[in-house]
């Protein structure tokens, strides 16, 4: 690990001047001291934290609001949140361990990086990494890599379970900057596509920090989390989904879904929730909606059986979430 | 911070950390407190063999430094059970043969004490049906949870059986 300095913000517009002067903001640290450990994170400064009053989850508006601080472990165990928010526990406890969840916090686990294993490897040329210097996962081993919204730059894969959870009941990230202001962004436009900038994972800009996340009103329904991955634990999805999902009758009343560990973001299709309301839930139907999701979707090679891993994970989902009986 | 020494208590102990920001955890309670019981596998978070007890919640002691310690109290196997005065866990791994070469147990055994306090507590594991329901420590309940300690022996199945074990102890004291 490269030396840096460590210090303990005492205040949010101390440590978002520190972070504005170049210093990485460290919480849980799980994933930074992984990478810094490695040399994939180089920062020469860290402000810690911790001691910040970002915790706490309490009710806001209609919704609810999580503290930035608050652990994974935290959040899944909430009693409001596994009540009015079980996608959003239940895509918690599917990712990591214990161990790591008790660490891990809210805002942290929004910014994890992508686990491609050139990015990981500081011998192999990766534009995330070291922009320009090329992307090796095209043409090599690409099987966790994406289908959906890559580009020449980079084929990474967004790695985490939550945010999917926060795309599909269409949560907002609060941000706050180091002059004393804050914006809220909707979780589904917070994680970036690559583009020719794969650097940025998201749209924070320097200086500023997470402060919270807030969700709406709680909409009920059925609300499942599937993912598929080569362990049936502790192991990052090879697609996964979170359904939100109200039927009116027969028919579905309201539908919202993300995909996770397909494309460089969480994935949401608004053409796919539009196609499902009001229909009479069948096969055929759902066939439409994987019509939709992969219409544009891309292998690489070692990835291409992801295509129809995801259809498959979207029949099945959407038959849970609706009750359908096939 | 340079300069100055965090207060950690370690076991009960009273201990300062004033070392290199780079430390982790892990290392300083092997390097500079001598306690060696936890042990270094991986050491990127993937083999729990480092785990410990900070504030009675499990955590990878090599994914977090020291200096951010301030205050907190950690728990290692030592602080656990002693050769001559075993934690019960320990002595239900014996029993059971919950290992092989050993290196993996000190992390699976604190964090199999974590993981009965979670249960206590009502936290739900990725497996778990009803998400607001007690939990029950069922082997299959007990092998999600303990997925983050690794055996490259391949003694789970008798690790899996000295939890069960203990915690079948703790049931049968707590109705008496």
């Amino acid at each position: 690990m490269r030396p840096f300095e460590y210090t303990r913000a005492d205040g949010l517009d101390g440590a978002a001047r520190r972070i504005a002067e170049g210093a990485r903001p460290i919480a849980g640290g799980t994933n930074l001291l992984d990478l810094m450990k490695l040399e994939v994170e180089t920062p020469g400064a860290l402000v810690d934290i911790n001691r910040l009053p970002l915790g706490g989850i309490e009710p806001h508006g209609e919704g609810l609001r999580i503290g930035a601080l608050v652990s994974n472990s935290a959040c899944a165990a909430d009693e409001l949140v596994r009540r009015d928010y079980p996608v959003l526990a239940r895509a918690i406890l599917a990712g990591a361990t214990f161990q790591l969840r008790n660490k891990a916090t809210t805002g942290g686990n929004l910014c994890q990086r992508t686990r491609c294993y050139y990015f990981y490897n500081i011998d192999q040329p990766c534009n995330k990494r070291e922009p320009g210097s090329g992307c090796a996962a095209i043409g090599g081993f690409n099987r966790i890599h994406a289908i959906l919204g890559a580009s020449d730059a980079c084929i990474a894969t967004y790695p985490g379970d939550m945010a999917v959870a926060l795309s599909a009941l269409d949560a907002r990230v609060e941000i706050a900057d180091a002059a004393g202001g804050s914006r809220s962004v909707p979780v589904r436009e917070f994680h970036r596509l690559p583009g020719d900038t794969p650097e940025r994972d998201n749209v924070l800009a320097p200086g500023e920090v997470i402060t919270g996340v807030t969700l709406p009103a709680p909409v009920g329904g059925t609300q499942v989390y599937r993912k598929v991955r080569d362990r049936s634990s502790y192991a990052f999805a090879l697609v996964s989904i979170a359904a939100v999902v109200r039927m009116d009758g027969e028919r579905i009343g309201s539908a919202s879904l993300a995909f996770g560990a397909l494309a460089h973001k969480p994935w949401h299709d608004p053409r796919i929730d539009a196609l499902l309301v009001g229909e009479v839930p069948s096969d055929a139907l759902f066939d439409k909606a994987a019509d939709l999701l992969l219409e544009e979707a891309q292998g690489q090679g070692h990835n291409d059986f992801k295509i129809p891993m995801a259809r498959r994970a979207l029949l099945a989902t959407l038959r849970e979430a609706t009750g359908a009986r096939m | 911070m340079k300069g100055s020494a965090v207060p950690i208590s370690i076991n009960g102990n009273e201990a300062e950390f004033a070392g290199d920001p780079r430390t982790t955890l892990l290392d300083f309670l092997r390097q500079d407190c001598g306690l060696t019981g936890t042990k270094k596998g991986c050491d990127h978070g993937q083999c729990g063999a480092c785990t410990v007890l900070v504030n009675g919640q499990r955590i990878n002691s090599c994914l977090s430094l020291a200096i951010m310690h301030d205050g907190d109290s950690v728990t290692t196997i030592e602080g656990l059970g002693t050769p001559a005065d075993l934690h019960p866990l320990q002595a239900a791994f014996i029993k059971h043969d919950g290992y092989q070469c050993g290196y993996c147990t000190p992390g699976q055994i604190c964090s199999a004490q974590a993981m009965i306090d979670e249960a206590l507590n009502g936290w739900a594991s990725n497996v778990t049906a009803d998400l607001s329901a007690p939990v029950t420590l069922t082997p299959e309940e007990i092998r999600e949870r303990m997925s983050g300690n690794l055996c490259r022996c391949g003694a789970y199945s008798n690790i899996v059986d000295a939890i069960v074990e203990h915690i079948e102890t703790l049931q049968a004291e707590a109705t008496q």
